[in-house]
């Protein structure tokens, strides 16, 4: 296994010559990183600690990113089968989706709730794609992470040091579901994304309701979707 | 200026009307003058919190029709002139000299940081950050070069909306500014004072003092094409989505990254929505 140190740098030499070099791309970078990095674990919390989790996801998807060129290109079809593959295990995408929805979620029959949730993935899906291409040199350095032992939640704190620039901060939010930790939200430099995103649910939903915000979502995902022509 | 005060006092612009600062330029006068002018009719504190104590997860914005006509003023401007001029930019200066513009700015921001540090209580990060205006301006040519980040010297950013939440204000409405884009009454009336300071406003030829200011706001405007595009593609209301997120990253950076943890957001609904489903 890489140290934390290292781990992210071998991708940045393995980058194609072309690569833009984006130092603005930093948040890109960040969002990117939260679900696709983790970093080592803190020494107070046990083997099976999420951090350690975190890090061995990250590892994973670092290790896969960069024998796939086609997916630090933006293929979002590839993209998706790995993020399926890898990421998605340890998600529990319909808590997110359900925290971000609020009283909507309940108010949604399940078809909806399904429709939520795919149309919220391929959002999210889209935004970490843009992400992956900004990739340049940084590394992880975890923050201390507040949490008694026998925590169920538990926020994992870290934070990308870059070359140049202030280091970005990265959070994520886990919770215990039986023997696993499973991540349900992420912070990127302060900002929480269900907070941020249940905000942007109920604005839609309470003008035009659930169905309304489905329209929404469907129609943000085809105006920058892969199909979309530029 | 007191120190502490707990709340926001709307009537703590008036002290405005005393100031002696050299605040120049127009867009510091329109600035001046929405502050003014907005304070007198700014209320209800919103806590300083996106989301705080709204179930319905709806932050209060009180000042919104305000805010959302100088949102679209913005966007307009942006459209009309610093967009093309970053896209310009972008094209014709290669990146080697856009990195020395950026540095030359970064190490202004770093002096301003370095007061806030010691206006927090920070003395330790005020040294560290003080040693990298000192090497940057000295072996970074005059700032141009960030040799201090090469040498693993971390860079910090601290203003006076940060040290006014450290010491207790709240930051008041959502305030949307002409120019400045997104910030709150507290912010707004800090960043009177930031500009009050700024070393660029001490340059005794005007026109190169705007000139600057331009260029400044151009080399900011390139570095938020990333932000942009994640607004077109991930927001449903660019301008909710830019004030919710604007307001939890302030409130983080007064905390720097490690707010208290709002124990009422166990309350949000839909919280045991899917708990045993590890699905996709």
């Amino acid at each position: 296994m890489l140290t934390e140190q290292s781990f992210l740098r071998p991708s940045v030499a393995a980058a194609p010559a072309s690569m833009p070099r984006r130092r603005a791309g930093a948040l890109l970078v960040a969002f990117c990183a939260a679900l696709f990095v983790g970093g080592h674990a803190a020494p107070a919390l046990a083997s099976e600690a999420p951090d350690a989790l975190i890090q061995r996801i990250g590892t994973e998807l670092i290790e896969r990113i960069k024998s796939d060129k086609s997916i630090r290109d933006g293929d979002l079809n590839k993209l998706s089968a790995m993020v399926d593959e890898l990421l998605m295990p340890h998600v529990n995408f319909r808590r997110m989706t359900s925290l971000a929805a609020g009283r909507w979620w309940r108010q949604a029959t399940p078809e909806q709730q399904e429709q939520l949730m795919t149309e919220f993935r391929a959002m999210l899906l889209r935004t970490y794609a843009g992400a992956l291409a900004a990739v340049e040199d940084q590394s992880i350095r975890m923050r201390p992470t507040r949490a008694a032992a026998d925590a169920t939640d538990v926020i994992v704190r870290s934070e990308i040091v870059q070359p140049r620039g202030e280091p970005i901060q990265l959070d994520y939010r886990l919770q215990k579901t039986g023997a696993s930790w499973k991540i349900y939200d992420v912070n990127v430099l302060g900002i929480w994304l269900v907070e941020t995103y249940r905000s942007q649910f109920n604005q839609e939903a309470a003008q035009s309701g659930v169905e309304g915000l489905i329209r929404s979502l469907e129609a943000k995902n085809r105006e920058f979707g892969p199909d979309r022509k530029s | 200026m007191e120190a502490a005060t707990g709340t926001f006092q709307p009537s703590a612009p008036a002290i405005v009307g005393r100031g002696n600062w050299r605040v120049r330029g127009s867009r510091a006068a329109a600035l001046v003058l929405c502050v003014l002018t907005l304070a007198g009719c700014a209320t209800a504190p919103a806590g300083g919190r996106a989301g705080g104590g709204a179930d319905d997860g709806f932050v209060a914005d009180p000042l919104e029709p305000f805010n959302r006509s100088m949102f679209a003023f913005n966007d307009a401007v942006d459209r009309a002139v610093l967009r093309p001029a970053a896209v310009g930019y972008e094209a014709a200066v290669p990146i080697v000299f856009r990195d020395m513009v950026g540095n030359f700015f970064g190490n202004l921001d770093d002096v301003r940081t370095v007061l806030h540090q010691l206006l927090q209580g920070k003395p330790a990060e005020a040294f560290s950050d003080l040693s990298r205006v000192v090497v940057n301006t000295t072996f970074g040519f005059g700032g141009l070069a960030d040799v201090a980040s090469e040498m693993a010297i971390e860079k910090h950013d601290e203003d006076f909306g940060q040290t006014l939440g450290v010491w207790g204000v709240n930051s008041g409405p959502y305030l949307f500014l002409p120019f400045f884009g997104p910030s709150s009454i507290r912010d707004g009336f800090g960043r009177i004072f930031d500009i009050a300071g700024d070393p660029l406003g001490e340059i005794d030829s005007q026109a190169l003092t705007n000139g600057l200011w331009f260029t400044r706001a151009v080399d900011t405007r390139l570095r938020l094409f990333p932000a942009e595009r994640l607004l077109e593609g991930a927001a449903l209301d660019k301008y909710s989505f830019t004030r919710d997120a604007w307001l939890q990253r302030r409130r983080n950076q007064v905390y720097d990254g490690n707010p208290p943890f709002d124990e009422d957001e166990g309350d949000r609904e839909g919280d045991n929505e899917g708990d045993n489903e590890g699905d996709k």
